[in-house]
């Protein structure tokens, strides 16, 4: 299985991630979000970011999730390479993601080529036939 | 979804499902292709849902697919019974455009063009993750939003005519720094003073065509071949932040039932929610005015190192894209204070207007246009017809056609800078991939969107100008 593509979108970008559980799929939507910047297959892993968060829905919490790699890139100049050990949890109506960010720090080896501003609800979509999607479209 | 023709520049959506108003669209059929071919007109009728909207929904001429509001949306609200939505604003909150005149004329800076466009490239930071040149702590960014361009000029950039020369003379008062989430902050910190990446970008240009000499003049533009300098950005990471975070504490609050999009979370404008955003939103607001003035300082630096003087480089006008704000307008035949949402729009304010500063309020407000990369941008001038047509606004630019997606398969950044140098432009960018994405190509024309709003009336043309060096970020 792909673990994501890109559509299109007049003026932003679009993806669809996909993966055989729902976390699957949100860490490849974490890689998709990245891929929109930086080429995450080639950052070394030396750096750890633990990641937990809470949300009202399953959108939100993706919302929540993807915005942690703008937040991470922009206050501490951390490329991520990878998304490991995500385990999302629904507990008294609320629901609770908890991963780590594995990465390295930017420097001159690393090429930056694109922006994400923010995460949106535009044309979002979770589903689960077969195997799970998500589809994002982020302001770029 | 039921569209009627007015007739050739307007358009409009009658009231139809749970549409309080019906919305209108100024737009050439050319254009209309375009838009009727994504979301945008699903959007604008969304727009009219909201509770509180006044008069109509209004769409500019350069509108597309948004998220909750279509870009190039306009909409009013009742102070009592209406409603404030960061999706109405966008989230790059006050993105706008800067322009200054200078003395200088095409034939004075010919020769040394290269080197300007050099020297601007490494004054002024640019590309994502690129920070600023200075650390700020965290009081002394809350003073830059509380204070806005006023800061940076009272810090050294720029002068107080500079402020005059801006949009709310360069400082929202409503702003509330203490609102802004931490992660806002964070954000902000090393970003003030920096261009940023995406469609943002900076251009030594020169006048083309006057459309109209005594107006030209009033904004400082006296022939063509003279040089300006136009700077488009906007809050950076903060106001990004902003937009994600009251649309989250909205959703939190009143929850998502019944929105046909949930990008159109909305709090009323009196709540302590809707409060507390339009204060964060302002605060986001300064540090984007005083983004710009900080660039135009660096600019201005830069001419005086190279040319020897950045004597007569004032500011024209700085104006914003994406603001909510507080304005008085005539609905039903009386005047009201409403809170009116320009997303993707420019506010276009005719003459004796009290938000206009002295020097223009005879003539109007300058209104600035940015076309796409490496294609002309526009002067045109505010009017009286506009505030009855559209609350005193306009077009923003050029507007998205195709997706950068596809802008990435048709279009190869090198070869885009060959192409423009053969046309006598210069190109510096941070990114190939930027620059491909940003091809004129994947964008509409501008020279349409303007005619539409001379035709139509909501802006009035004074000049168009090209670029002849362009930095992207």
């Amino acid at each position: 299985m792909k673990r994501y593509m890109f559509l299109h979108h007049t003026a932003d970008a679009k993806f669809q991630a996909f993966g055989a559980t729902l976390e699957e799929a949100f860490a490849n939507g974490v890689l998709a979000t990245a891929f929109l910047m930086w080429d995450w297959k080639n950052v070394e892993k030396k750096i750890e970011y633990p990641v937990e968060i809470e949300a009202r829905d399953l959108k939100q919490l993706l919302v929540n999730f993807l915005e942690e790699v703008i937040y991470l890139l922009e206050t501490k100049m951390f490329l991520l390479g990878s998304a490991e050990k995500i385990r999302i949890e629904k507990k008294k109506g609320r629901f609770f993601l908890k991963a780590l960010f594995r990465g390295d720090e930017y420097s001159d080896k690393y090429k930056i080529y694109g922006n994400v501003k923010a995460i949106t609800y535009n044309e979002m979509e979770i589903t689960n036939k077969d195997f799970f999607m998500i589809q994002v479209v982020v302001d770029v | 979804m039921e569209l009627k023709k007015i007739n050739d520049y307007t358009w409009e959506i009658p009231k139809q499902e749970g549409m309080r108003v019906s919305t209108v669209i100024y737009i050439s059929s050319k254009l209309l292709e375009s838009v009727k071919r994504d979301l945008t007109l699903r959007q604008a009728k969304n727009v009219a849902c909201l509770k509180g909207i006044q008069k109509r929904a209004y769409i500019m001429p350069d509108a597309h697919q948004g998220y909750g509001f279509p870009i190039g949306g306009v909409a009013a609200f009742d102070l009592d019974e209406g409603i404030i939505s960061p999706g109405g604003v966008g989230y790059d909150i006050n993105c706008g455009v800067r322009l200054l005149r200078t003395d200088y004329t095409e034939k004075d800076i010919y020769s040394r063009r290269k080197q300007l466009l050099a020297e601007i490239f490494k004054e002024v930071p640019a590309g994502v993750g690129k920070g600023g040149t200075i650390r700020l702590s965290r009081n002394v960014l809350e003073e830059v939003c509380l204070k806005g361009a006023a800061w940076a000029v009272e810090n050294g950039y720029g002068t107080k005519e500079d402020l005059l020369r801006t949009e709310e003379n360069g400082r929202m008062k409503a702003a509330d720094p203490s609102y802004l989430s931490q992660r806002a902050m964070e954000r902000g910190t090393p970003q003030l003073g920096t261009l940023g990446a995406g469609n943002h970008f900076l251009e030594i240009q020169k006048v083309s065509k006057i459309f109209d000499r005594d107006i030209a003049k009033v904004f400082g533009i006296d022939s063509e071949d003279q040089i300006l300098i136009m700077i488009h950005c906007g809050s950076r990471g903060l106001g990004h932040q902003v937009a994600s975070d009251y649309i989250r504490l909205m959703e939190n609050k009143f929850g998502t039932r019944g929105l046909p999009d949930r990008e159109l979370i909305n709090a009323p404008i009196r709540s302590p929610l809707g409060q507390q955003y339009y204060k964060s939103m302002s605060s986001a607001v300064n540090f984007a005015f005083a983004n710009r003035q900080m660039i135009a300082h660096y600019v201005r630096n830069v001419f005086a190192k190279i040319m020897g003087s950045s004597k007569g480089m004032e500011q024209v006008y700085d104006v914003c894209h994406n603001v909510a704000k507080f304005e008085r307008h005539r609905i039903n035949e009386e005047i009201k204070e409403v809170c009116i949402h320009r997303k993707g729009a420019t506010r276009s304010f005719g003459p004796g207007r009290e938000e206009i500063p002295d020097v223009y309020r005879s003539v109007g407000q300058p209104v600035i246009i940015p076309g796409s990369m490496g294609t002309a941008s526009y002067i045109l001038v505010g009017t009286s017809e506009a505030e009855k047509l559209s609350f005193g606004s306009t077009a923003h630019g050029a507007g998205r056609l195709m997706s950068r997606h596809e802008a990435l398969r048709r279009f190869r950044g090198e070869k885009i800078k060959q192409d423009l140098e053969r046309k006598g432009i210069e190109l510096k960018s941070t990114s190939w991939k930027g620059v491909a994405e940003e091809a004129s190509g994947a964008y509409k024309d501008v020279d349409e969107v303007v005619k539409v709003s001379d035709a139509v009336g909501i802006g009035k043309l004074v000049a168009r100008v090209i670029p002849i060096g362009v930095m992207k970020g």
